[in-house]
């Protein structure tokens, strides 16, 4: 089906359930329960889980396929959204106009980037890159202030043009982004029983996009190009006596992921129509490493599972506090309860990094595929322990070696 | 005139006269040696035919043309396919996707932009990949990954990549460095086996006298980056220039 194989046919159409039905899955737990705080199942936390997902497909077209470690790839994301916002100051508050012109403006950004970065390989392309994106950042805060709004961030004004759409609404506030009348912040909430499910016009269009982004992903994966770019990173000696030029190639995996981060960045005005300097920041490239790394560089799924763990991780992880714990470890005597809760207090709250960061230790030391592989093991410990068969989901999640080299 | 005509090469790294007006001429279909002691230039004529590097002086041609100036995937796509002394092969990939990419490379050119089409539908190439690993007795192993196949089975390979490109043209670089007596008889066999399928023309660069008598159809010796002599095997294992150059270290 849609031309790809079983096995990739069948992890296609998961990750499509799994974004169709997201505000369930990502809501277990009933409203007001002790546990509520674990829901991820709230439009701005899903519209980001399918963003950074985007963007780290996109990274990884470039990084898995190729081996060339952009670091600076959030400057494309930036460089996106600005175009976004200015999209909705010129034009109108339609959201497709933005989304397409942040992928252009981003695409016509990494070809020149990318071209002067990929005249150099390893960690000097690195540096470029980040030396490219540290540019950006710096101009955007500084001379460029005109296009970029500097240290506020370029905002939607009641004075902006709007050609096509109106500057003020009749009610005097500024127009929201929206897709043909549609508005992205519109939700409908469903409540059944306890539980409360908000199903959120931003996150489908959100959902739209990272399904086509993964699905063309996947045809690229699989692709005579995919082939290619696989070769660059295997053997480029062996290429250039084979009659191929390299350049070409790993130049058009470059661009083609800095419009993946372009739409990323598209899509998170549209969301909310606001650009800042910082989505530029190194940080913010690094970020995109990290997911790759640790969801599973060079694998289909896993960088969609790097950056849905690690944003869920800053977002629900970094809000435990201190008082929830004492409430969780109060079954235990006094004294023994401030000795766990100490323990335990240095990796929750602000302390989220100091979990991820030993987290992506332990997945670089013991499983150098990332989530993937873990995912993998259990699953191929399972089918020993159990015999054949296992759930189809995890069939899926590791099409077998032979059909797909890739996975 | 031959299919690989080098005229007057010459070709100075600093004050080391590496090649010293070089001249040579690769006859069509024929197993052409180039051997010489250690440092006689073999390693940097060959690099000059493929693109490596640019002699300072000369000329090289293939079938009419000028290879100077030309990148080496261009020279490739002239019809040159080269064999190096370690087998290079793309070891992330499998056996058969190894074979693959050549024949995308001998029918798309240098750069092709298929983003969107699928390996596996491309069946024509794929049985092209196939037949090509059968004649060298390695359909077998078409799903292993090429990085954990045995050195042998790299070096077929490695001669299955460039054959299937249909080169008019192959350069051995050394091919049975370091490799053990066995080994080295079954590249010999692997490379009059190829020779007897199929029009093709090949230059070794060889150390192994052993290899080169049994392979060569002509010899040139070269020694201090200057052709010596050029015969056939037979007049060159008596010819008292050689032995004193060279041959005279191994009796």
């Amino acid at each position: 089906m849609f031309g790809l194989s079983k096995a990739d046919t069948r992890l296609f159409l998961i990750v499509i359930g799994l974004t169709l039905f997201a505000p369930f899955i990502l809501n277990p737990f009933p409203e007001g329960s002790e546990l509520a705080q674990f829901n991820a199942g709230y439009p701005d936390l899903m519209q980001r889980f399918l963003i950074f997902g985007i963007f780290a497909i996109g990274f990884n077209i470039l990084f898995g396929l190729t081996g060339y470690l952009s670091f600076g790839h959030a400057a494309f994301l930036g460089v996106g959204s600005y175009a976004g916002v200015w999209m909705f100051k010129l034009l109108g508050m339609n959201v497709l106009p933005a989304i397409l012109l942040s992928m252009l403006v981003a695409g016509l950004f990494s070809v020149l980037v990318g071209y002067i970065s990929l005249r150099r390989s390893g960690i000097y392309f690195s540096i470029l890159t980040l030396a490219f994106a540290q540019m950006s950042f710096s101009l955007a805060y500084s001379v460029l202030t005109p296009i970029t709004g500097g240290e506020t961030g370029l905002q939607l004004s009641a004075n902006d043009p709007r050609i096509f759409g109106q500057s003020i609404t009749d009610a005097g506030t500024i127009p929201v982004p929206s897709l043909f009348g549609l508005e992205m912040r519109d939700s409908f909430q469903l409540d059944v029983g306890a539980w409360l499910f908000t199903f959120n016009a931003g996150y489908y269009l959100c959902a739209v996009f990272m399904v086509l982004a993964f699905y063309l992903s996947i045809r690229i994966f699989r692709s005579p190009f995919g082939m290619m770019l696989r070769a660059v990173k295997s053997n480029q000696q062996r290429m250039t006596y084979t009659g191929l030029n390299p350049k070409p190639y790993t130049l058009a995996a470059f661009v083609i992921s800095g419009m993946y981060a372009g739409l990323a960045g598209g899509l998170m005005v549209a969301m909310d129509p606001l650009a800042g300097a910082e989505r530029m920041f190194w940080t913010a490239s690094g970020e995109v490493v990290l997911m790759a790394i640790l969801g599973g560089v060079g694998t289909l799924i896993g960088p969609v599972l790097g950056a849905g763990f690690i944003k869920y991780m800053e977002n629900i992880v970094s809000k435990i506090n201190d008082n929830i714990l004492h409430q969780w470890f109060s079954f235990l005597p006094d004294g023994l309860e401030d000795v766990v809760v100490a323990i335990i207090y240095p990796f929750i709250g602000k302390g989220w990094h100091l979990t991820l960061g030993i987290m992506f230790m332990l997945v670089v030391i013991f499983l150098p595929g990332g989530l993937v592989e873990g995912g993998q093991r259990i699953g191929g410990w399972i089918g020993r322990r159990f015999g054949k068969g296992g759930s189809s989901a995890e069939a899926a999640a590791k099409p077998d070696a032979k059909s797909s080299p890739a996975e | 005139m031959g299919i690989l005509e080098v005229k007057g090469v010459n070709k100075r790294f600093g004050g080391l006269q590496a090649l010293g007006d070089v001249n040579l001429s690769v006859k069509e279909n024929t197993v052409h040696a180039i051997i010489g002691p250690n440092g006689a230039g073999k390693s940097t004529l060959l690099n000059c035919l493929v693109g490596k590097l640019i002699p300072d002086t000369g000329s090289v041609t293939f079938d009419g043309q000028s290879v100077l100036g030309r990148k080496p995937h261009e020279i490739n796509q002239m019809g040159i396919s080269r064999v190096f002394q370690t087998p290079e092969i793309f070891a992330d990939l499998t056996v058969l996707e190894n074979v693959l990419i050549p024949c995308f490379a001998r029918r798309d050119g240098a750069f092709r932009m298929h983003a969107i089409e699928q390996v596996r539908h491309e069946a024509e190439l794929v049985e092209q990949a196939e037949t090509m690993l059968a004649d060298v007795n390695m359909l077998g192993k078409r799903d292993f990954h090429a990085g954990s196949l045995s050195r042998g089975d790299k070096r077929r390979l490695e001669m299955a990549m460039c054959l299937v490109q249909q080169p008019r043209l192959l350069l051995l670089d050394e091919p049975t460095a370091g490799m053990a007596r066995a080994d080295t008889n079954n590249t010999i066999d692997l490379l009059k086996e190829i020779k007897a399928k199929r029009d093709i023309t090949m230059a070794i660069i060889e150390h192994d006298m052993h290899v080169v008598f049994s392979l060569a159809d002509r010899i040139t010796v070269l020694a201090q980056g200057t052709p010596l002599v050029e015969d056939t095997p037979e007049k060159i294992k008596g010819h008292p220039k050689v032995r004193e150059a060279y041959l005279g270290e191994h009796q």
